[in-house]
């Protein structure tokens, strides 16, 4: 929490008058560039938030402005101008193209190796859209099937006004503003995101993805998503697409919170494939992620991932394992190629007795990037009892690019029982030779191979993702074998 | 007035003491203006996040030997390996003491880091390794601004020491608080072979600070074996950096047998100069009490087809905490490179800990580099196979110890060394069985 010291008094009192002064057109679609106490207050303001939410978003902001941003993740990038970036921008309602004829035949020919139907390809390329194409109103048949279980599904704007005690009883208590810098960023200036809750022993029927809610706005850059699993129910959530999307901003700072009440499992899905710059390093987006779950008595919560995408990731997915008897799982793959960077892991803090947790990445570098894995496993002092298996391995392809661990791995109690392992290694000339010999070209004889590492990892993403994401791995180490 | 400052005033009066036209002296100028603007490590330093140098540098040290204190050989005979001849270089409170030791300059050079300092023969040796391996980090750039005394070890070409080296730290505790800075230089030629025993023991409980450097080159083809002992009292804290510079199809291992002191931490760095090199860093470390032992290790592979080896065993008992931070760089000219790392650790009590991270940062496609970590307990059920055949809970919790230990053990290529270990060991666990391990 920031004091409010005199000096920020001091501050107000010298804004003061300004901020009488001061007029956002809230009719208008993006806001001037910068950071402040009223632009956040407009962005609050602009999505008709209540009272207690632009003052949660203030304090947020207040202890962002005393933060630095970190340096510690083995990764080198030019840092971005918070002040020269516009906070809020309407989605555009406007299609960018007209047919899509008009679109980069680059991006279509991907659409086309992913198997994506035209009338997707239109939507994600951004062309203007006739409103009765199938998936809106397969959405809206989603919709009433899950209404009629009591799931609640939606944007969190809309949550914040339809349902504000749970939003307000939940937001911010696995991820605090003050968690760290982009948090707290996210926190204050946060555009959108998703929401969902699964009532009491509800099992939901289908996997929740962002997909369905295809018809309604786009999330922006600062997305927040909050999902609560209530007693004894059952949630599967999907988030990204393996479509590239070429998405206009540079930085990402996402929030996801999950909470996995008593009895309850979460399973959380991510395909991350964003515009990783050009083939000299030069564009590509950002991505700083807090990802967290806490797990009450017996609850379950697995994060899945698969990281091809953005120029620089910096994400670990996290588990607190609070009650007893509960489970935290980490599955992720992290491709890197050309000068992507990638910094990804997960923390597994066991707190209840009992505690299980499984982690198992898979790092995959090509290229000139480095791919490194940070994780940390803790064992407090009355986690009696805990478990956890690690491993971590990273295939090398080609000798500029790097593969990094750096394992965490504190235990305060006897009983626990940790292990930990890591290998690095290429892919095996002998391998290749094998499916050279049987007519395989070199280049299926990798994507074979690399999917052979990663099947752990692919078969615990839901059916239909693992067969695009098995796909997304060969297109991302294409022309990497040289 | 605080440890540092109380330090960087008195170099000038250790300069005093010194000859200041030796070619050491611009190092030593250097090394302190970096350890003034350094300082201590605190827990910010990713490489000191888990030991607290606090509790340690509160202490009122005198920072030079006052006077000269003799010990007689019976007193300390317990702590040598007297059951075989060694040549022996023995120091009390940083002081050679001329009596205990027992140096050559018959062929190779086993003699002390003053002579070495100060005599031009020995000119050529020190211009060309003296500080050449150590990093410039601030504790050890303390050491070198203090480095005075140590041991000097010289072998060329082509020999092989027929007998091992003992080096013995004592410390009277005459004053209340010694800090000791001792310097070593260890320099093998082409062929040569040489084995280094090095103990730190102080003689009573008045608070003892060493912070000591090392730095050992083995050129090409050289095998050199060093062993730590280290098995102090409950006020005695080590800083232990060592430095190996390896020239190609050089051999070279480490073991650390950390068995107690207040706060022991072990900086272990090897710099693979070569092809064809091999490490081994190995470690025991069983200790109990509040005791703390910190193992930060690097292996640096800089050149294609070399090996190491690491395997660090801890156990730990009462309120003691470990570390184990073991960092493994490959770089990109290094292909072929095989890597192995192990940590494995029980904890015995329910207020021990332990932390580790074990790193691997590899620039290289072509290599086989695997590392494993464990954290867990005595297997029950081999318990309960002892048990009821009869072996009391003690001897069978010991046994099952030394069987978690042999690995690093078996690889000690001292005999005597090996038994008097075992028997270090049987003695921290309250046992007398002899182990024939």
């Amino acid at each position: 929490m920031s004091k409010y010291t005199e000096d920020d008094l001091r501050e107000e009192l010298k804004t003061k008058e300004y901020e009488y002064g001061f007029y956002t057109d809230i009719e208008s679609d993006t806001f001037p560039n910068g950071l402040n106490e009223d632009i956040v207050r407009a962005i609050s303001k602009k999505k008709e938030e209540p009272n207690w939410m632009t003052e949660w978003r203030l304090e947020a902001f207040r202890v962002w402005k005393n933060m630095e941003e970190p340096e510690w993740a083995n990764v080198h990038y030019e840092k971005p101008d918070f002040q020269g970036i516009s906070y809020y921008s309407a989605p555009n309602s406007k299609p960018k193209y007209d047919s899509l004829d008009e679109v980069d035949p680059e991006l279509l020919a991907t659409f086309e190796k992913l198997g994506i139907s035209l009338d997707e390809q239109k939507k994600l390329a951004g062309v203007a859209m006739d409103v009765v194409v199938d998936s809106v109103s397969v959405a809206t048949t989603f919709k009433k099937t899950l209404a009629e279980q009591g799931i609640i599904f939606m944007s969190i704007s809309e949550a914040i006004k339809e349902h504000p005690e749970l939003v307000k009883k939940y937001i911010g208590t696995v991820v605090p503003q003050k968690d760290n810098f982009y948090a707290a960023l996210n926190s204050a200036v946060f555009s959108d995101g998703s929401f969902c809750y699964i009532p009491k022993g509800v099992r939901c029927p289908m996997e929740l993805s962002t997909y369905f809610r295809i018809n309604q706005a786009g999330t922006g850059q600062f997305e927040r998503t909050l999902v609560i699993a209530d007693e004894g129910s059952y949630v599967s959530y999907l988030e990204g697409c393996t479509a590239p999307s070429r998405d206009e901003n540079q930085l990402h700072a996402a929030v996801v919170e999950l909470i996995a009440l008593d009895d309850a499992e979460i399973k959380y899905s991510t395909v991350q494939n964003w515009f990783p710059g050009n083939a000299e390093g030069k564009g590509g987006v950002y991505n700083f992620v807090t990802k967290r779950g806490l797990c009450e008595t017996n609850a379950k919560i697995s994060w899945t991932q698969v990281e091809t995408g953005s120029a620089v990731t910096w994400k670990y997915p996290s588990c607190i394992l609070k009650g007893d008897n509960s489970v935290g799982e980490f599955y992720s793959i992290a491709v890197t190629n050309n000068y992507q960077q990638a910094d990804t892991g997960t923390k597994m803090v066991h707190l209840g007795k009992n505690t299980k947790s499984t982690i198992i990445s898979k790092g995959i570098s090509a290229g000139k990037s480095q791919n490194s894995y940070r994780g940390l496993v803790q064992i407090n002092s009355r986690a009696e009892n805990a478990r956890n298996f690690s491993q971590c391995d990273s295939l090398l392809m080609g000798n500029e690019c790097g593969a990094h661990t750096f394992p965490y791995i504190e235990a305060k109690n006897k009983t626990a029982k940790i292990e930990h392992e890591a290998t690095t290694s290429k892919i095996g000339e002998d391998q290749i030779f094998y499916c050279n010999q049987r007519g395989i070209d070199t280049e299926k004889a990798i994507a074979l191979i690399v999917n052979g590492f990663s099947k752990e990892v692919l078969n615990k993403l839901p059916m239909e993702f693992a067969v695009e994401a098995q796909k997304l791995l060969e297109i991302s180490l294409e022309g990497s074998v040289g | 007035m605080d440890l540092k400052e109380k330090l960087v005033s008195s170099f000038l009066a250790f300069e005093n003491s010194v000859d200041i036209d030796a070619y050491a002296h611009d190092v030593r100028t250097d090394a302190i203006k970096i350890f003034e603007e350094k300082g201590f490590p605190s827990k910010k330093e990713e490489a000191w996040k888990y030991t607290s140098l606090n509790s340690i540098l509160k202490e009122d040290y005198s920072v030079f030997p006052k006077q000269e204190n003799a010990l007689e050989y019976p007193q300390v005979k317990k702590y040598f390996i007297h059951d075989i001849d060694t040549y022996k270089i023995i120091f009390i409170d940083g002081k050679y003491s001329s009596h205990l030791s027992q140096t050559t300059h018959d062929g190779i050079d086993v003699c002390l880091m003053s002579a070495a300092l100060s005599k031009p023969k020995y000119q050529l040796i020190i211009e060309n390794y003296f500080n050449k391996a150590a990093e410039k980090d601030s504790l050890t750039s303390l050491n070198t601004a203090f480095s005075s005394e140590g041991a000097y070890i010289h072998i060329p070409k082509n020999k092989i020491v027929e007998k091992p080296i003992q080096i013995i730290h004592f410390s009277t505790g005459n004053e209340s608080a010694t800090m000791l800075q001792p310097r070593n230089l260890v320099v093998v030629d082409e062929n040569s072979h040489v084995q280094i025993i090095e103990r730190h023991q102080s003689l009573t409980g008045n608070p003892v600070l060493t912070n000591s450097v090392t730095e050992i080159f083995a050129n090409k083809r050289a095998i050199v074996d060093y062993y730590k002992i280290q098995n102090d009292n409950e006020n005695a804290s080590l800083i232990d950096n060592t430095f190996i510079n390896q020239k190609r199809e050089s051999l070279a291992s480490v073991h650390t047998f950390a068995f107690g002191g207040k706060l022991t931490r072990n900086n272990l760095n090897f710099y693979q100069n070569g092809e064809r090199i091999d490490s081994t860093l190995k470690g025991i470390t069983i200790i109990g009490d509040k005791q703390h032992v910190d193992h930060n290790t690097l292996v640096h592979h800089i050149e294609p087809n070399c090996e190491s080896h690491q395997d660090y065993k801890g156990i730990f008992d009462d309120k003691s905490t470990g570390v184990f931070n073991g960092k493994v760089v490959v770089e990109k000219e290094a292909q072929k490179t095989n890597a192995f790392q192990a940590n494995n650790n029980i904890l015995i009590s329910d207020k021990a800990s332990i932390n580790t991270k074990p790193q691997l940062e590899i620039f290289a496609d072509d290599v086989k580099c695997s590392h494993g970590c464990t954290i867990g307990q005595l297997d029950e059920s081999a318990m309960f196979y002892m048990r009821s055949r009869g072996i009391p809970e003690k001897e069978a919790k010991a046994l099952l110890m030394f069987a978690f230990s042999n690995n690093v053990l078996e690889s000690v290529k001292i005999p005597e060394l090996k038994q008097r270990i075992t028997k270090i060991i049987a003695n921290k666990l309250g046992v007398n069985i002899g182990f024939d391990l």
